[in-house]
């Protein structure tokens, strides 16, 4: 009974915002991003440029001599100065300004009740590589090529689009039990 | 014409990292706000039980595109000075299916991981793990990828409208009829599926 009353006493987190008005937002900072720069919003660029600044780190010469690598290591800017990593770092500011002011800041672990914590960590792992390999191999994610690229009508952005829920459904299907 | 200013010089190199801290925090307040940063939330779209995520896109894709067809209409935007992804298609048709199996099983995408991990879901740190793995491991394996990951025309974009033959506020006007048809077919699927959960 007094745990139930603890409980109680935490601060409730508040409901999330309409989506069609927090797309409204979403909508308004792509836009923004058009006209003060001329390009969309992204995010898997920035991990890439994350990545080709550690190989720098740790094997300078790989770095600059491997075709992939050498893209982000021998141009003028470093591999860290660059728009989508200014904006991930932006992100992470915005993000917690929304979750600590609606009181949804807290260390948990999303999964459905039938999986272990151990089994959610690997799958969150095992997705995150696929989604890395995918979005380098597509030059974009959701962010790049579904939001950017559809706002810009590019047949890229709704191709990515298609594909991205399709396979979605796919992988929802075979790891039910994950969330379910 | 005017925009986008930081190619036509109105700012410089400080305005631009401005710039791109600005939408980032726009990025990530509306993303979190909106639910998107929430793994069990993003996967219910798969089950059909919620459908925030495409409201939440779509919404966001009709807003962003009206908005730079009217600013273009207007004579304030130069939309050729606007990045467009050229046509590379498949290797958009795989990496994309990849990006999307990896929605699905990891809870997240790279974007939205991000809003998730600062507010403590220990699961996105795993996800993003995992990015930096898979983008390291594309990085080391691109030798034997770079003919596929180059098949395409990648030297122009290529848009809805000039690929149809259509003008591009005809092509505008249909993706508000699909967005407006995705929310209402999305509110009945969620009525039969049982939708409002996982609501915080």
């Amino acid at each position: 009974m007094s745990s139930k009353g603890a409980e109680q006493a935490r601060i409730e987190p508040e409901r999330y915002m309409n989506p069609y008005l927090a797309g409204v937002g979403l909508g308004l900072a792509l836009l923004a991003a058009f006209v003060l720069v001329g390009r969309g919003l992204g995010a898997s660029g920035a991990y890439t440029r994350l990545d080709a600044a550690l190989v720098e780190v740790v094997a300078p010469e790989h770095a600059h001599s491997q075709s992939y690598w050498k893209r982000y290591t021998t141009r003028a800017k470093a591999p860290l100065d660059n728009f989508l990593v200014y904006q991930v770092l932006g992100m992470i500011l915005g993000g917690m300004i929304s979750g600590y002011a609606a009181g949804r800041a807290r260390r948990e672990i999303y999964k459905g009740p039938r999986i272990s914590v151990r089994s959610r960590l690997l799958l969150a792992v095992g997705g995150g590589m696929m989604s890395g390999f995918g979005a380098r191999l597509a030059g974009g994610c959701t962010s790049g090529h579904a939001l950017t690229g559809g706002a810009t009508l590019a047949v890229s952005g709704w191709v990515f689009m298609m594909c991205f829920f399709g396979a979605g459904f796919v992988g929802a299907a075979l790891v039910r039990r994950q969330w379910r | 014409m005017m925009a986008p200013l930081f190619k036509t010089g109105v700012f410089g190199e400080v305005g631009f990292v401005l710039a791109a801290l600005l939408v980032g925090v726009a990025f990530g307040f509306f993303l979190e706000r909106g639910g998107l940063a929430n793994a069990r939330k993003l996967t219910a779209q798969f089950y059909l039980t919620d459908f925030t995520v495409l409201r939440v896109m779509f919404t966001a894709i009709v807003v962003a595109a009206l908005g730079l067809m009217w600013l273009a209409l207007l004579g304030v935007l130069d939309l050729g000075l606007v990045y467009i992804s050229p046509a590379r298609i498949w290797p958009v048709v795989v990496g994309g299916s990849l990006v999307g199996l990896g929605f699905s099983v990891g809870g997240y995408c790279p974007g939205t991981s991000v809003p998730a991990l600062v507010t403590g879901k220990l699961d996105a740190g795993a996800y993003m793990g995992g990015l930096l793995l898979g983008i390291l491991l594309y990085g080391e394996v691109f030798n034997g990828l770079a003919s596929f990951a180059a098949t395409g025309d990648a030297s122009s974009p290529l848009t809805l409208d000039r690929w149809l033959g259509l003008s591009p506020a005809l092509v505008v006007f249909f993706l508000v009829l699909i967005a407006l048809l995705t929310f209402w077919g999305g509110s009945k699927l969620e009525a039969r599926f049982g939708g409002e959960e996982a609501d915080s």
